[in-house]
């Protein structure tokens, strides 16, 4: 019975879990993997382990309130996902945001971008068996929490994108810490790619392992820099412009490997796109309000609003349903992880074990975002 | 500011002494000896090198992981051999929130720390449900519902100086210990 | 295709549909028991080739429930949202598009698990979230947690 349910059908067959405590998968993914040998043959998710009723609280939340919460889901994206939330608000009032308040949110969000994707480099080379990128990203990734520390008042849930603009204006240092991070973020690249990308034992590693090709990403629902690296299109910044990024030079990161190694290089390439962006705006931030002035009370109209943006993970969408009061009558978050993680099955099918560490890392999950 | 209350704990640590070994040196014309109680020296050795246990669960893990980084660095007060495993683990700093399938395995993990072990609650959702308090179904209010906490760190994430600073009061809780003559 | 024209075509394709123009979508409302043909067709007729679901939910409106799939097509880059309405709330009881995206698959389970919809022909339909002995579905709007603490 028991070998029945596990789908074990033959000797040398077993399952093990993978979680919820396990240093590769970030945080308290729970997966289950039936093996054959060391090859694996199938994978469960099984989530919850932080599921922490957000949604059911957006309910009770007013419109200024339920940001705050989604500063927690995906935590590595703080600035985005609030970004997405005061959007939908702005976009059901048709309020207009003024260009200094945009400036400042796009720049905020590519800072959030390569401080995610810096964190994401440093837990891949600890993943992978390397110790020494964390000590490297973290340097960088610590002089770009003080700006947000400056400026916000908070290193990682900072909710400082509210409806209508920004909560406060910028420091006074603001414009200078930018650019002496970004020199330093330039000037330090060629460390990182002597440690890792040069690497030809971490090249070995991700080349040719877990391969996702571009229907499979597609049907999955795969977004962001999983989706980029299989060779699709979807970069929510140039197909739906938001805040303003219709009028920046940037580049979408394509790759068609659709292998590890693809989806490592797209992550790295992001990152000096995202450099670019931050500094083609910060000697150009207009001068004006940051915020544009909203009833205390926000009341949104009857009807549905959808509103998505480009996370360093992916597109996150927000649902609100509203019947006029003043909280959401359902408020729905899509994922940008849940579909990544749903085309994990898929990618890890007849891979190693030991190839399952690489395939979790270089799709990058936050768990939070998953559970919500 | 609590960059500098974290230099200010260090200086108060050496003032009483804490950093230094305990007992009295003794001088003899040709070199001398120490006396010292068992309990202290072992105490003092036990609270310089806690093993935690990385246990994240959300946003405080991220700043668990800048305390481990170059600019805070645990090592400094010998925390830095963080462990994946509970059973090389003697503290452990639960960051994050828990929710309801998660206490189990949370209490599996305590029980599998090998004896004598400390907990340090992370965060306000560790301590109270935090920001999921209010309108929530899931979640834990408060760890200390599960397993025994002996230090708390509020904060939404607490900063890594928080951590530091936790870290080292522990440390001044177990030199406190009498270890022989604890019961169970 | 625009709004107008995807209006249009799938007047033809399905006469008994209403629609909602008042958002930024149109919104396509079905029969429950309509739903997966009408998908099947939608994801595999070339005009509309609408491969990529990007959203897929519920909402309680306390005397039915409604189920809401958010559909774009990576070729045309046209979207739509399709709502199916359930009336019975007591045992709702849907179709799976699973076989047509796999995305559904761990957004079905989440409903489930949610708001207790069950979805047929699902490969492996289960609580996610939540535990399996968890009694009621926290997001419908008559669930009741003692434990829960109001504001």
């Amino acid at each position: 019975m028991l070998l029945e349910q596990n789908h074990i059908t033959k000797e040398g067959e077993f399952v093990i879990n993978m979680g919820p405590q396990h240093p590769a998968t970030h945080g308290v993914l729970h997966l289950k993997v039936w093996l054959d040998g060391e090859t694996i043959k199938k994978v469960e998710p099984h989530l919850g382990y932080i599921h922490r009723s957000i949604e059911k609280m957006c309910e009770r939340l007013s419109y200024r309130q339920f940001i705050f919460t989604t500063s927690r889901m995906d935590y590595l994206s703080a600035h985005i996902n609030n970004q997405a939330c005061a959007l939908v608000v702005e976009k059901a009032l048709q309020l207009e945001v003024p260009p200094r308040a945009k400036a400042i949110r796009i720049i905020m969000a590519e800072l959030t971008r390569l401080a995610s994707h810096q964190l994401w480099w440093a837990c891949m080379g600890l993943d992978l068996g390397a110790v020494t990128p964390f000590f490297y990203a973290f340097r960088e990734r610590e002089a770009i929490n003080e700006i947000w520390e400056e400026t916000c008042g908070a290193r990682l849930t900072q909710n400082y994108i509210v409806p209508g603009g920004v909560m406060m204006d910028t420091h006074p240092n603001f414009r200078k810490r930018v650019k002496d991070v970004m020199k330093q973020i330039k000037d330090k690249a060629h460390e990182y790619e002597e440690l890792l990308t040069g690497n030809v034992i971490f090249q070995e590693r991700l080349k040719g392992v877990g391969y996702l090709s571009r229907e499979d990403a597609i049907s999955y629902g795969c977004t962001g820099p999983t989706a980029r690296a299989s060779g699709i299109n979807s970069d929510i910044r140039k197909l739906f412009p938001y805040d303003g990024y219709e009028q920046i030079k940037f580049d979408e990161v394509l790759n068609s490997g659709g292998d590890c190694w693809a989806r490592y290089l797209v992550r790295i390439e992001e990152m000096k796109q995202s450099v670019s962006i931050i500094e083609q705006l910060i000697d150009i931030i207009p001068e004006g309000d940051f915020q544009v002035k909203t009833k205390n009370v926000i009341k949104l109209p009857k009807g549905d609003f959808y509103q998505r943006v480009e996370t360093a993970r992916g597109e996150l969408g927000v649902y609100i349903v509203s019947d006029g009061a003043a909280s959401p009558y359902r408020c729905k978050f899509r994922s940008p992880n849940l579909s990544n993680l749903s085309a994990i099955p898929k990618i890890a099918e007849g891979a190693k074990i030991g190839d399952l560490v690489a395939i979790m890392a270089t799709v990058d999950l936050v768990i939070p975002d998953i559970d919500r | 500011m609590e960059e500098r209350s974290v230099k200010m704990d260090i200086k108060k640590r050496e003032e009483k002494g804490g950093l230094s070994f305990p007992g009295q040196l003794q001088e003899t014309p040709d070199g001398g000896f120490l006396v010292t109680k068992l309990d202290e020296a072992i105490n003092w050795a036990r609270s310089n090198s806690l093993w935690p246990l990385i246990f994240g669960t959300s946003c405080c893990a991220i700043e668990m992981m800048s305390a481990a980084g170059a600019k805070y660095d645990w090592s400094r007060f010998g925390f830095e051999v963080a462990r994946a495993s509970p059973r090389q683990a003697d503290l452990l700093i639960v960051s994050g929130t828990i929710v309801m399938k998660m206490a189990p395995v949370l209490k599996r993990l305590y029980d599998q720390m090998p004896d004598p072990k400390y907990v340090i609650a992370m965060g306000a959702c560790t301590i109270s449900g935090g920001p999921f308090f209010y309108n929530s179904y899931s979640v834990v209010k408060g760890v200390d519902h599960i397993i025994p906490v002996d230090v708390y760190i509020p904060g939404c994430p607490p900063r890594p100086e928080a951590l530091l600073h936790a870290m080292i009061t522990m440390q001044e809780k177990i030199k406190h210990e009498a270890y022989f003559r604890k019961t169970k | 295709m625009t709004k107008e024209e995807l209006k249009n075509n799938i007047t033809e394709l399905l006469p008994s549909t209403t629609f909602d123009e008042t958002g930024e979508f149109l919104n396509v409302i079905i029969a429950s028991d309509e739903l997966l043909p009408f998908m099947k067709t939608l994801r595999s007729k070339s005009e509309f080739d609408f491969d990529y679901l990007f959203c897929l939910t519920c909402i309680d409106l306390n005397n039915h429930l409604m189920m809401v799939y958010h559909l774009i097509s990576k070729t045309h880059n046209h979207c739509i949202v399709i709502k199916a309405k359930i009336t019975d709330t007591i045992k709702p009881e849907i179709e799976s598009v699973n076989s047509i995206w796999k995305t559904a698959e761990l957004n079905e389970d989440e409903v489930y698990d949610l708001f207790g919809v069950k979805f047929l022909n699902h490969p492996n339909l289960r609580r996610l979230f939540l535990e399996e002995d968890w009694e009621g579905y926290p997001l419908r709007k008559n669930y009741v947690d003692e434990n829960m603490i109001k504001l």
